[in-house]
């Protein structure tokens, strides 16, 4: 039961860790319909530009850091939507997720090259809670629960961040305008809108999102250019599961994926064919995604689009 | 020429390789209702949209609204300058709701206190969408709908109303109410207003001015009653 519930609250905290990627990535379909592979990459030097300014150039606090890595992640975002994205067809798919692709190793690659695909040892702590809770310690079970207060402060910092997220979407007017864009592009200009105004917005809220929730996880998965290479696919899944267009749904999906994978991989693993598969922790997001396209395209909560011929 | 509230001159548009617009002029008077008649495919819908400069369709000539020339303005500049254009098939974002859509018709507007007035007249006008303002707008039936969009045009407050068939997919009685409230806004607003239509019976009998499109140009034009009594527009649009 003890191992249970320790998959459960494992699985909750790298749900959360997936809604950082997944939440940023429904953003951008909401605004765009595109899938922005390069969103973890995005996220990833968020957290990089975050580390320059309290720790490697500058000895800056660490919520000052967060603030200017934010600024900047939003403004890369931004850059990348105007010089490389709009200058194609919206309707036409194809060219723009191969460039977003080409941005995720380009940024990978840099990032790679500058920090050399190393672990930095000093990662800025955003939030300051270290430390374990441990229950049900038994001499059966000596490790009994542990749950690590980062986790829990990780998790409710989320639930802020999408807080605040909905807040601005549901309150302000460009988050209205970023609301009509999504549900009526042409409408929206009809009403006078600047739709690539607020495509740049989404673009700098979703990359805003992504560093801050990146700086927030470092801590935890280390602070590497690879570090957001499998969450990517973790966050599509829940991205999917969720429901493409729903904020809400992506970060249930994060959980959701989180949780569910947790108790499918610890179960699984003790199959021994299975473990000694290296790509083992791929299994479960990659059939689930698969599952989701096949049976609900839709997700959890996305809008099921029925298209009159 | 400050009688014109819109003037469009030498309208060509295209879509891609196939040209639709070759050069049509338009006329609409101040505080006048001008409608337009064609068949399907005529060039209908790409008038409209060629007015606006919508990205969607390729279109030159010159366009001057209440003096002021806005042939290479944007669509939002469009907008601001005071043209409304409610889009064939209604435009509404159905997954907001009643009162975010007709916010969002506001949204040009920079006096809060002005949008709450005009708010609370479109809402006392067409009631059903204050009973339904929370909902969705995609839930609204398709004459709620139509009422929506129409408000939410009204609510930039604009100078000229464009509209794109709004007679599309609604029931007659429907219809019968909706052109009476178009009378109605043209009476009391004094709005001036273009209108695409294929029901010519009772586009014509709203209008004051009224062209006939056909393959991309102008096959007739005048005043409504005169267009009404033509021989050669009752046999092929009103079904004499």
């Amino acid at each position: 039961m003890t191992l249970f519930l320790q998959r459960v609250i494992d699985g909750l905290q790298n749900g959360a860790i997936y809604s950082v990627i997944a939440i940023p990535m429904v953003l951008i379909f909401k605004a765009t319909t595109l899938i922005n592979f390069a969103q973890g990459e995005l996220a990833m030097i968020g957290a990089f530009f975050c580390f320059i300014f309290a720790v490697q150039a500058f000895s800056l606090p660490v919520w000052v850091a967060a603030l200017i890595a934010m600024a900047l992640a939003a403004l890369l975002g931004m850059g990348i939507e105007r010089t490389m994205l709009r200058p194609f067809d919206p309707t036409d798919h194809l060219p723009v997720v191969l460039i977003t692709l080409g941005i995720f190793y380009i940024v990978n690659a840099v990032a790679g090259d500058i920090w050399n695909y190393q672990a930095q040892v000093e990662v800025p702590q955003l939030l300051p809670w270290e430390g374990t809770w441990k229950f049900f310690q038994s001499e059966d079970n000596p490790l009994g629960l542990r749950i690590q207060q980062d986790a829990v402060a990780m998790i409710i910092a989320l639930l802020v961040m999408l807080f605040i997220l909905w807040l601005i979407l549901s309150k302000t007017k460009m988050g209205l305008a970023f609301r009509g864009v999504s549900s009526n592009t042409e409408s929206s200009r009809l009403v006078g809108i600047r739709v690539g105004r607020i495509l740049s917005f989404g673009w700098g809220l979703a990359c805003a999102f992504g560093a801050l929730g990146a700086i927030i996880v470092a801590p935890r998965i280390t602070l590497q250019p690879q570090m957001m290479l499998l969450v990517l696919i973790y966050a599509l899944a829940a991205a999917a599961f969720g429901g493409l267009d729903s904020v809400y749904g992506a970060a249930i999906g994060g959980f959701a994926v989180g949780l569910l994978n947790s108790l499918v991989l610890g179960y699984i693993s003790d199959i021994d064919a299975v473990s000694s598969l290296s790509a083992a922790p791929l299994i479960f997001p990659v059939l689930l995604l698969l599952g989701v396209l096949w049976f609900r395209p839709a997700g959890l909560f996305g809008t099921k689009s029925i298209s009159r011929v | 020429m400050s009688e014109l509230m819109l003037e469009a001159k030498g309208i060509e548009a295209s879509y891609g390789l196939v040209d639709v617009l070759r050069g049509v002029d338009i006329e609409v008077k101040k505080g006048e209702v001008c409608v337009i008649l064609g068949a399907n495919g005529a060039g209908k819908t790409t008038t409209l949209r060629a007015i606006c400069n919508m990205p969607v369709v390729k279109s030159s000539g010159q366009v001057t609204l209440d003096g002021k020339d806005i042939s290479r303005a944007d669509t939002g500049a469009i907008v601001q300058q005071g043209v409304a254009h409610v889009p064939q098939g209604r435009g509404t974002f159905p997954e907001l709701s009643t009162l975010e859509n007709l916010q969002l018709g506001a949204y040009v507007r920079k006096d809060s206190k002005g949008v709450d007035e005009d708010l609370d007249r479109w809402f006392q006008m067409f009631p059903v969408l204050k009973e339904r303002k929370d909902q969705a707008a995609g839930s609204l039936s398709g004459g709620e709908q139509q009422m929506l969009a129409v408000s939410r045009a009204l609510m930039s407050r604009p100078k000229l109303l464009l509209l794109d068939e709004p007679s599309l997919g609604l029931a007659p009685i429907i219809i019968e109410d909706l052109f009476n409230t178009f009378a109605q806004i043209n009476r009391d607003e004094g709005m001036t207003m273009l209108i695409v239509e294929q029901n010519a019976n009772l586009a014509l009998n709203l209008a004051n001015s009224a062209y006939v499109l056909e393959a991309g140009g102008i096959a007739l034009s005048g005043p409504a009653e005169q267009l009404k009594n033509d021989p050669a527009v009752q046999e092929a649009y009103l079904g004499a």
